[in-house]
């Protein structure tokens, strides 16, 4: 008996211990890892997954946020970082990386105010920043009453809402108020998390989503595949051409369109010119650092990136995602011609 | 019992490295024996080295922060991540605030429970209520926390938050207490929140030790001719106050540490302009778990992991107070006799 089991065990100990080595040899050969933004998380597993159908090969991201991300490719743990705040010029110089970006998001603003339906109420920026400062705390304000002439709104106190946690949507909301309303810009400005002068925290889009649902009077921003699955009333926001728009796709590409991606990929793609623009827009980047020490792994992720942009449109429109519009597709693609080995040889063919 | 407890162990690792190596008898008891005491003395040691490197490490992550607030932090009232501007008072006072509301609830409530299922309660309820009063500890706090966001919230806000406000509105001290939006999210509704979470918690340790007092006590004072409430106030809680105390100081430490559950209805607001319960503020727990992910590394992350060394250093405060409690209550018990 005893020796019985001895061999059974062995062999046992023995097949476990080679799938083991499998594994680790499978990985080495194929995975490509990245880490960072949460925002499009979402998207890259799924473009993970029907890439793997596709291709055989595995993509492997975790969702960490924006700044662990960027600490995980500064470190060189990852083959890939994604942030939903592009670096500056400088700041990717000195590190010595390269960002490209790979969909858009728009943030939309949401009510819960009695009596108006999605899309009617009007704000601009201006209004907006002075809701989340506190200046305008009542729905019957004259000022809202300016640029809504036909609606009647409530005498009703504003219940602000907005992101308790860190998050690339604050980003861009932030980083749009302070471009247009000087006030924030000087009290509040940009960030993943600000100080926020009033209002209640909701964790993630579905806990802002929460809170406006709840409260009267509320006010909040969420991505717009929040807004539109969940039925929220969204507002129209005017634009840096002067004209109100309602977020869709198309507003969203028009503000991408707008942006000059010849030069540099340091594009926040809020307050952009266009008259068909939505003002709060936001694309989500992968940086790549541009000297590679293992260039067959940073092949892998380009390649997989490439699939992504000629592939995947169909996966990010379902998911409510914006595709970046191919002219900017083939500049970014052009890019990747920068991304060397060690010896200085492209390593993409 | 000193002579059984030793062999024990020999006699188990000795059949184990029989089987092992064959019976080859590499190993011989005595080896096996002391082989056997060094492991647990480094499992003993490991936990002990675990701890002063999670201190170490605290410390050393957090000294950015340390250097530039200094002890000030904990009375500062600000967090502006975009001017690296931070102070940890309100985090501090909401995760202090909300534990002492829901020690406040969860006490004499979990007392009832205990009271009740060993002294009260008919045989045939007995089993299936103190289930029920278990598996409520089993709930996930996640589960809690969008309950009481979703369902009991607006109950709150509507039920108690708005009549009270319309009472008491307008009187000196209670009205700065419950003024503010009546919106069923605050620091009242996480202390409630909180406290039902600890219930079962404190409820089940009272109970198991209410049911260990020795029958002959009680039976002597209802033979003296005492009522229920007598024997459980003059006798039962006297010969338990040690365990009832420790399942106190159980729910507090679960209390202090809870995060989901608090950080869906304290409201996450990092400013403190009001003493009133009902106004919404932040934890320690809720603001690590809301930023720690986009906090930029420098003087945010710093703070962050600042504010954890203070959690740390709060419950290790109120695990030490609970001990010298103890200490004095068994010294006091020994005069007595």
């Amino acid at each position: 008996m005893q020796p019985n089991s001895k061999i059974i065990g062995k062999k046992w100990f023995m097949g476990a211990a080679a799938l083991v080595m499998a594994c680790f040899v499978s990985a080495q050969a194929a995975d490509i890892t990245g880490a960072g933004a949460s925002f499009p998380a979402p998207l890259y597993a799924r473009w993970a997954a029907d890439y793997n159908k596709a291709t055989g090969h595995r993509i492997n991201y975790q969702s960490v946020g924006s700044s662990a991300g960027m600490k995980q490719i500064e470190a060189k743990t990852v083959d890939f970082g994604a942030s939903d705040a592009p670096l500056t010029d400088a700041a990717l110089q000195e590190k010595g990386l390269i960002q490209f970006p790979t969909v858009i998001g728009g943030i939309v603003p949401i009510v819960n105010i009695k009596g108006v339906a999605p899309g009617q109420l009007k704000l601009n920026g201006q209004l907006l920043g002075d809701i989340y400062l506190g200046k305008i705390a009542n729905w019957n304000d004259p000022a809202i009453a300016a640029l809504n002439p036909g609606l009647t709104l409530p005498d009703t106190v504003i219940a602000v809402v907005r992101r308790a946690d860190g998050s690339g949507t604050s980003f861009g909301f932030t980083n749009y108020l302070a471009k247009v309303n000087p006030e924030w810009k000087e009290k509040v400005g940009e960030g993943t998390a600000v100080n926020w002068p009033t209002g209640l925290g909701g964790k993630g889009n579905e806990g802002v989503a929460a809170f406006v649902g709840r409260l009267d009077g509320a006010i909040g921003y969420v991505e717009y595949a929040y807004a539109k699955r969940n039925k929220l009333a969204h507002t129209q926001m005017e634009n840096q051409a002067g004209k109100f728009v309602q977020p869709s796709e198309a507003s969203f590409k028009a503000a991408a369109a707008g942006a000059d991606w010849t030069k540099s990929f340091n594009q926040i793609l809020t307050d952009q010119p266009g008259e068909d623009s939505w003002p709060i827009t936001a694309a989500t980047f992968i940086m790549m650092h541009k000297q590679q020490n293992k260039p067959g792994q940073a092949a892998a992720a380009l390649d997989f990136f490439e699939w992504a942009y000629r592939n995947g449109d169909a996966q990010a429109g379902s998911l409510d995602y914006v595709p970046m519009p191919q002219s900017v597709k083939d500049i970014v693609i052009n890019l990747w011609q920068t991304i060397v080995d060690t010896s200085g040889k492209p390593v993409r063919k | 019992m000193t002579d059984v407890s030793p062999s024990m162990p020999a006699s188990r690792s000795g059949s184990l490295s029989n089987a092992a190596s064959s019976g080859s008898g590499l190993i011989s008891d005595a080896l096996a024996d002391r082989l056997f005491s060094w492991l647990a003395r480094g499992a003993a040691l490991l936990t002990l080295a675990l701890l002063l490197g999670i201190i170490i490490s605290l410390v050393i992550g957090a000294w950015p922060a340390i250097s530039q607030f200094g002890a000030g932090f904990l009375t500062r009232n600000a967090w502006d991540p975009v001017q690296e501007d931070f102070g940890g008072m309100v985090m501090i006072y909401g995760t202090l605030m909300t534990s002492a509301i829901a020690l406040i609830i969860a006490i004499p409530v979990s007392f009832g429970i205990a009271l009740f299922l060993t002294e009260l309660s008919p045989v045939w309820l007995k089993r299936p209520l103190g289930t029920a009063v278990e598996l409520l500890a089993a709930v996930p706090s996640i589960v809690y926390g969008m309950w009481g966001l979703m369902v009991f919230g607006p109950v709150l806000a509507k039920y108690v938050q708005q009549p009270i406000q319309s009472l008491v509105g307008d009187a000196p001290f209670l009205g700065a207490l419950v003024s503010g939006p009546p919106v069923g999210i605050g620091i009242l509704p996480a202390g409630i929140i909180l406290s039902i979470m600890i219930i079962p918690f404190i409820a089940s340790v009272m109970r198991d030790v209410f049911e260990v007092t020795p029958p002959l006590l009680k039976e002597s004072a209802y033979g003296l001719g005492a009522t229920t409430w007598e024997v459980v106030w003059r006798v039962v809680l006297p010969y338990t106050r040690t365990g009832v105390l420790g399942g106190i100081m159980l729910g507090l430490g679960r209390a202090l540490g809870e995060t989901m559950a608090v950080t869906f209805v304290i409201g996450n607001i990092n400013q403190l302009s009001s003493v009133s319960l009902f106004e919404a503020a932040n934890s320690i727990t809720s603001a690590l778990a809301n930023e720690f992910a986009e906090a930029a590394p420098g003087l945010h992350q710093a703070s962050l992991i600042y504010l954890g060394l203070v959690l740390f250093l709060i419950t290790f405060t109120v695990l030490v107070f609970s001990r010298l409690l103890l200490m004095r209550l068994q010294k006091d018990e020994g005069r007595r006799t």
